[in-house]
């Protein structure tokens, strides 16, 4: 593959994104197998072109939904990995802290309002935060990533048809990895798919190949300006491919090698290098840059062995304002099994 | 004080809240014309369309979108219509709002209001007509409330409006016409979590929420008469509940009833029987009853509509036979 006149430098940029993503994505495997991620696992290898292409053109200050496999958006959006990383293994210091794990990954310092463990359900909050940052006017815009799974669910609907009516600034990027859940898409999923609901709801549609990390970042660039322009909602289809299966520890048996390893000759990561390279950049480089990515994330999962577990009050914190349980007994977990709920009148008070 | 209607004393409360802070919004279906029973009227005029939203029918858009709008900054205030309708919202306010903010760690807090209208109201039926309560206090996260009186429906759901937790609020859409003394200016805030002591007395314990506190003080009255003094508690929020109030009130006359609207099965009115147990189990002097819905549909037909209603006589009854 040869385009002309890239721009190196921001390729070698999203080659080193999406090495990120990949080298965390196997550090967590490699805790897993470990016995050090409590949680399930949903990995995103394959498709992080979506992650690095989407969010190469967001501030921080815009707002990104994600879904269950979410790592790599939380990264791209710039996200501490060594947070991340405590909150997989549960531990103290968690960007959620060890409340949430891998399928509630947030991070709202960066704008990244959290991954969604209920399928399409993120499609509706998002409009709902784009519906608020209109009424706000503060010039953010919102992203939403969902699967090709999310379609039918009723959220896609009624979300895109409010993005639309009110013409919010959200684009929304369905990452099409072939498979809802174990079962393909297609198998379940009536008429021509995800662009033609779109489109059927007045929102133009624009695909792009998935794996192809500057065509994912062009077609993005353009979107995104269109809605900060103030052209409403804006509906991407990101073909791409899982090459893993749905967690971690699914084996896939309802598809063949033949199939993934056909797939694996279109990782976005090997054909983004391949183009480097063809466009001059050294091999070694892009060896330092992979290598940089592997030993980054290979701290941040030693950084998170080493941390503790969180302090157990944590477990009744957050919960809510009024009304919110205390443990009972004299010590600070004492008789933790028969926790009660303390309700003293409280005076309310909000803070916004 | 101004006399005003239940339904008045809501839509004054959401216009004061919304006058003092320009994060304050509303949405629902047919909002800019009132709302389906009118609470809204004149809000769309005042605030424009932008702050009174006209929502499509989709519930579960309607509160995905409070829930993002929530995360992203703004207060929104949802009108389900009826709360049988919030049905379809249950993954948005259950998985979604109630949670956030415990498994994001507390990055955010989720400050919505969902306004569900509650209740029997003549020969609505099985579809609108719930009192579904018991299953919100269920849910880590939530609040609920349940206004009886005007005064307390512009006091709490200002409250419910500043609360920085998802509020479930529930009002009773036989109260909409209900009219009393309402306390005027801005700071009429009733607490969230604070009982109310309808009536004193000090023979039995009656407590209860929305409508059914008035069938409880017309069921104290006729006890009166038979020299009996009942205590009438409104319990005004169900999710947290005053137990010191009610406790306090246990311990004094030893006797208690529960009377709600909602089917008995598994209703609120179970959970207080078991905490008074638990609690004030010296201080008890006959069994607690528990006065609710049978567990059936609601009706259409008025006759049938109304043997499902607990009304004064069989509270009435009921508190009378613990004491004979």
């Amino acid at each position: 593959m040869r385009r002309p006149n890239i721009d190196t430098e921001r390729l070698t940029r999203h080659f080193r994104d999406m090495c990120r993503v990949r080298a965390f994505e196997e550090a967590a495997l490699k805790a897993l197998a470990e016995g050090l991620v409590p949680g399930p696992l949903h990995p995103s290898i394959g498709q992080e072109a979506c992650a690095s292409g989407v969010c190469a053109n967001l501030e921080c200050d815009d707002l990104l939904l994600s879904t269950h496999r979410g790592h790599g958006h939380t990264l791209a959006k710039g996200a501490d990995p060594e947070a991340m990383m405590r909150e997989l293994l549960g531990r103290a210091g968690g960007c959620c802290g060890g409340k949430g794990g891998s399928m509630h990954i947030a991070d709202f310092g960066v704008g990244m309002l959290g991954a969604n463990g209920v399928v399409g359900a993120n499609i509706e909050i998002a409009a709902g935060a784009a519906h608020a940052v209109k009424l706000l006017g503060d010039g953010r815009i919102v992203t939403c990533i969902f699967g090709d799974g999310a379609v039918n669910r009723g959220p896609f609907l009624e979300g895109l048809n409010w993005a639309r009516i009110f013409d919010l600034p959200v684009l929304f990027v369905c990452e099409d990895n072939t498979f809802a859940a174990t079962t393909r898409t297609a198998a379940v999923t009536a008429g021509p798919g995800p662009a033609a609901r779109a489109e059927s709801l007045g929102i133009s549609p624009v695909g792009v190949d998935g794996n192809d990390v500057l065509a994912v970042d062009e077609a993005v660039r353009d979107l995104v300006q269109a809605i900060r322009a103030g052209g409403g909602p804006r509906f991407l289809h990101v073909k791409t491919y899982r090459l893993t299966g749905h967690t971690a520890t699914d084996a896939a048996p309802y598809r063949t090698t033949e199939e993934v390893d056909a797939q694996w000759a279109l990782d976005p990561i090997a054909r983004c290098g391949a183009e480097l390279e063809a466009a001059g950049i050294t091999a070694e480089t892009l060896d330092a840059i992979r290598t940089a990515a592997a030993n980054e994330m290979d701290a941040a999962l030693e950084a998170a062995k080493a941390a503790p577990w969180p302090d157990l009050s944590l477990a009744f914190t957050d919960v809510q304002d009024i009304g919110a349980p205390v443990p009972a007994g004299p010590g600070p977990l004492a008789g933790i099994e028969h926790v009660r709920a303390s309700t003293p009148p409280i005076a309310p008070g909000g803070t916004a | 004080m101004t006399t005003m209607t239940y339904l008045e004393a809501g839509k004054a409360a959401l216009a004061e809240e919304m006058r003092g802070n320009p994060r304050v919004w509303a949405l629902g279906e047919d909002l800019g014309r009132g709302g389906v029973f009118g609470q809204y009227r004149g809000l769309a005029e005042e605030f424009g369309a932008e702050r009174i939203v006209d929502a499509p029918i989709s519930e579960a858009a309607i509160m995905g979108c409070a829930v993002g709008a929530a995360l992203a900054g703004t207060r929104p205030v949802v009108e389900m219509r009826f709360s049988d309708f919030a049905l379809c919202a249950v993954d948005e306010l259950v998985n979604q709002a109630a949670k956030a903010r415990y498994m994001f760690g507390g990055q955010s807090k989720v400050p919505l209001v969902a306004r569900e209208p509650v209740g029997m109201w003549r020969s609505s039926a099985a579809q609108h007509s719930q009192s579904l309560e018991s299953w919100y206090t269920h849910i880590p996260g939530l609040v609920v409330v349940m206004p009886s009186t005007p005064a307390d429906n512009k006091g709490l759901l200002k409250s419910a409006i500043r609360c920085d937790d998802p509020v479930v609020y529930m009002e009773h859409k036989d109260l909409w016409g209900l009219e009393g003394e309402v306390p005027g200016g801005d700071e009429h805030l009733v607490p969230l979590g604070a009982a109310r002591v309808a009536l004193e007395g000090s023979d039995v314990t009656i407590v209860t929420w929305s409508k059914t506190v008035h069938a409880a003080l017309d069921a104290a009255r006729s006890l009166a008469q038979s020299g009996i003094a009942a205590e009438v508690i409104d319990l005004r929020t169900l999710w947290p509940w005053d137990t010191e109030t009610v406790y306090a009130s246990v311990w004094k006359t030893g006797r208690l009833v529960v009377a709600h609207e909602a089917v008995t099965v598994s209703g609120f009115g179970a959970e207080i029987a078991a905490s008074v147990g638990e609690e004030c189990f010296g201080g008890l002097r006959a069994p607690i009853r528990r006065l609710g819905s049978p567990r059936a549909q609601i009706a259409y037909a008025p006759p049938l509509e109304d043997v499902l209603r607990v009304d004064a006589a069989a509270i009435a009854d009921a508190a009378a036979a613990l004491i004979r």
